[in-house]
Formats: structure tokens, sequence, C-alpha cells
């Protein structure tokens, strides 16, 4: 087991109630610097509000999350500065229709850290050349392909110069053919060694990229271990229907 | 000065104003004693100027309070699940409160109390204040419930991609959520403004000499409503289409800039 101090993240008995239904039900789990941890489970095992609480998009009902050795799960933290070291990419992109491409991009480094807009732009053109966007650098999202609009979506992301980066089902909404271009991106984000935590119905993604699986089911983690491990030699009943049914 | 008669203008009335018929010999009269004896334009000229310093200060204050209050509300009601903290919960009674009063009373009668209860004011400073400030508040109500359409019409997604990104709950609003509101509540908020304008013809009662009032004035001299009160409505009319002309071109420019 790691120690605390190389986990990035360290989630405690995690809970979250919506009013009386209790969607996460006490959730144990460390993601260690540089691991890429796939979650997967059936839609309302509670995976993307698992997600949605690492960054408290959703505010967890009990438990710790320590990042950073700071429990943000902790109400009388400011956890607009811990955002800033968590990029997340949702399934509907939310790339800003009034904004340009780069203004997309370069509007947390200037708000949030103060970055010159010279300094944020050169940033934010070598993240796009790095997903093949450069040219598209002054469109707006609704000119933009799917593909294209999640593509932004992560360097935007990344412009922040995160620790982690949370993906929340990025290639559902899309096209099946520019599923590919996506998952690229993010495959070359892990080479790179970005500590990533990814929701997917991408089995095959999960399976090569993968470091770590987890099954959610029922609001806890009914199974995890190396892609091999769940894929290969699932334990529990519950997996095995699961499997069955998405692969 | 003596009193203008029709009579004594005519004696000393040009060649040509003489030669016309009776009819339209009045009506040039009319015209004269309203605007050009004793510089009586000067009247509508100044009530003019009171007219627009209570309607753009009024405004100001109207957008400010309009925003905060509907960003109360709206941040009350994304709490679907949990219960929002107290303070919010004490904030949100306090909005609804405000909205229920000033949209449950006339506009006449605010002004009333504004101007004989509650500040009394003694210099016309004073009342151009009193009469900024209940005509604020009043258009706050509406624009707050303006705003909150326009906030609500944003999809959810854009307020968790900017706080995703570190952004504090006024930041998003500011940079993300509220330009692109803007765009959708510019032809409700142009409607807000022009209501504005005209209800501004009420803050007489607080002995403001605006437009309308200077118009009364004038009437009040020349014992003639006719050529006053349609001039005071066709001033009116003029600024009411210039600020629609301008808010089109406006929303022309925003869309523009959105594809």
């Amino acid at each position: 087991m790691n120690t605390e101090k190389t986990a990035v993240i360290k989630v405690e008995n995690l809970e979250k109630a919506f009013g009386k239904k209790e969607v996460l039900k006490g959730i144990n789990a460390e993601i260690d610097k540089g691991e890429v941890i796939v979650i997967i489970g059936a839609s309302g095992s509670g995976k993307s509000t698992f997600l949605r609480c690492l960054n408290c998009l959703e505010d967890p009902t009990g438990g710790n999350i320590f990042f950073d050795g700071v429990d943000i799960a902790d109400p009388s933290v400011d956890i607009n500065i811990h955002r800033q070291k968590m990029g997340m990419v949702f399934q509907q992109f939310n790339l800003f229709p009034h904004k340009t491409v780069l203004e997309n991009m370069t509007l947390a480094p200037i708000k949030l850290k103060g970055m010159k807009k010279e300094d944020a732009d050169a940033l934010a053109m070598k993240l796009l050349e790095r997903v093949g966007l450069a040219d598209r650098a002054d469109s707006y999202p609704s000119q933009l392909s799917g593909g294209q609009q999640q593509r932004v979506a992560i360097v935007r992301a990344l412009a922040m110069e995160p620790d982690v980066m949370l993906f929340d089902e990025p290639t559902s909404a899309l096209d099946p053919e520019m599923v590919g271009e996506v998952l690229d991106v993010m495959k070359s984000l892990a080479d790179e060694g970005m500590t990533m935590v990814v929701v997917t119905h991408e089995m095959g993604f999960a399976r090569e990229v993968g470091d770590r699986v987890l099954f959610m089911d029922g609001g806890v983690i009914g199974e995890e271990g190396t892609p091999e491990e769940v894929f290969g030699n699932p334990k529990s009943e519950r997996l095995q229907s699961f499997l069955a049914k998405v692969l | 000065m003596s009193v203008l008669t029709f009579s004594g203008w005519i004696e000393s009335a040009p060649a040509w104003i003489i030669k016309l018929p009776e009819g339209l010999q009045t009506f040039i009269f009319q015209l004269y004693q309203t605007f050009v004896y004793a510089n009586r334009w000067t009247f509508f000229a100044e009530g003019l100027k009171i007219t627009f310093i209570v309607t753009i200060c009024a405004l100001a204050i109207g957008i400010i309070i309009g925003v905060i209050i509907a960003m109360v509300r709206t941040l009350y009601e994304s709490y679907t699940v949990n219960k929002p903290p107290v303070i919010l919960r004490a904030f949100n009674k306090i909005a609804e409160l405000y909205l229920t009063i000033i949209r449950g009373t006339p506009m006449m009668v605010q002004l009333l109390i504004m101007g004989f209860v509650v500040m009394q004011p003694k210099t016309e400073t004073g009342s151009i204040i009193c009469g900024v400030i209940t005509l604020g508040i009043n258009s706050g109500a509406y624009v707050a419930e303006i705003v909150r359409s326009g906030l609500m019409s944003i999809p959810k997604g854009q307020t968790e991609a900017g706080r995703s990104l570190g952004f504090n709950y006024i930041q998003t609003m500011w940079y993300i959520v509220i330009p692109q509101a803007i765009k959708n509540i510019l032809p409700a908020l142009g409607n807000e403004m022009i209501t504005l304008l005209k209800d501004t013809s009420l803050v007489s009662v607080i002995a403001l000499r605006d437009v309308t009032k200077q118009a009364q004035n004038i009437v009040s001299k020349t014992y003639s409503a006719m050529v006053p009160y349609i001039s005071l409505a066709l001033i009116y009319l003029v600024i009411v289409i210039v600020i629609t002309k301008l808010l089109d071109r406006l929303e022309k420019r925003l869309r523009k800039s959105e594809h």
C-alpha cells in the first residue's frame, strides 16, 4: 500500500446523499501520482457522483477527501484554490460559447493565476498545437465538431497546469467517429505521467491505458484491481454480469 | 412678466402671419407662447435634464439591485436537494419580501411614501435623490426577475465548468454566466428601461420638476393645454424611439460575436 505522502488524492469513507437517497455509501480510495484510475460501473452506480465529489462539484455528506494533504471535504476549506489544481472534463464539453477557443483557455490562467495575457496565450497555443487545433484558436466553440470541442475542453483544463485531471464520461456525447481523437489525447496525457481519474464506458481505453480499474456498484467500490485482474478474472458476480453486458 | 394675449401678439406679428387663415394663426400663437415667449423652451430643457438624470441613475441602481437579488435567488434555487446555508435562506427571504412589496404596490404610492414619510427631502437635490432611490428600488424588482430568467437560461454545465476551473460563484457569474445571459435578456431589459423613462413622469408628486411637471407649469401660465401636452408626448416618443434603435443595434452587435 502507498503511504499518504505519495497519494495525490486519498478518499476516506466518502458518503454522498441527495436528500434521503444515498448515492455513495462509504468509499475508500487512493490515487497516486501519475496513476490513471478508470471508474466503470452501471448507470446509477454512483461513479459520476464519486468523480464530482473529488473536486466538490457535489458536496460530500460524509467522509474525507485529502488532496495535497488538505481535507477538501471540509466545508471551511477554500475549495476554489484546490480546484485550480484539479482539471475537469465534462461529458457535454461545457466550453464557453461567448468566447473563442483561445479565450476559453486563457480566462482562468489570467484571472486566477494572474498570468500575463501574452504568457497565457503562448501556453494555450502550445497546448492547442499538441492536440492539433492551433489553427482553430480564434474559432468559437459552435464552429467546432464535438471531438474538437472536447479536445479544447481538455486543453482548457490543462492550461491551469493541474496536478490531477478528472474526466466525466468524456466520450459519451460524441459521434462514434470522434471518440478516437479524444481518447488519443487522453492516452498521450497518460503517457506523459498525468494523474487521471476517468469515468468511462470505453472498456478498450480502460484496459489499455488504465493502471487501476474501480468497479462501482450500488454506491460502493465493488471490485478493484489492474485491468488484467478486473477484465481477465472478475471475482464478483455483479462485475461478471456487468462485463458480459458491455464487452 | 405681463400675460401674453393673442390680440397683443397679433398686433406686433410679422406681416406673413397676418395673411394666414385664423386657425393657423392661433396655432402659431400657441407654439409661440409655449416655446418662444419668455424663453419657455428652457422649461422643457430643464425638465428633460431632470428626467434624464432620474432615469439613468435609477436604472443604474435598478440593475445593481436586480443583479444582486437575482443572484441570491438563483443561488438559493441551485440547492435542489440539500438545505441552503442559513445566511442564504435569510437573504432569499429578504429578496422575496422585497419583490412582493415592490411589485405589489403602485409606483405612485411608493413615491408618496418615500417623499413624504421616509425621506421628506427639503431641497431640489434632495428630491432628485429621493426620486432616484425610489425609482431605482422599484425598477430593481423588475430587473431582478428579468436577470433571473436570463441566468436560468444558461445551462448548468457552464457554471460547473467555471467552478471546476477554480472560479468562485461570483466570478463564474461575472465572467461566464452573465455575459451570456445579457444577450438573452436585452430585449426585456430594454423594455424595462423604456418603462422607467416613462415612469419618471410620476416624480412630479414629490415636487420634482421633470419634463412632465414643466409642461404642466407652462399650461398653468398659458391656459392652453394642447400644444404643451402634445409636445410633451412627442418628446417622450422621440426619446423612446432613439433608445429602441440603439438597443436594436447593440443586440445585433452582441449576436454577431457569437455563432
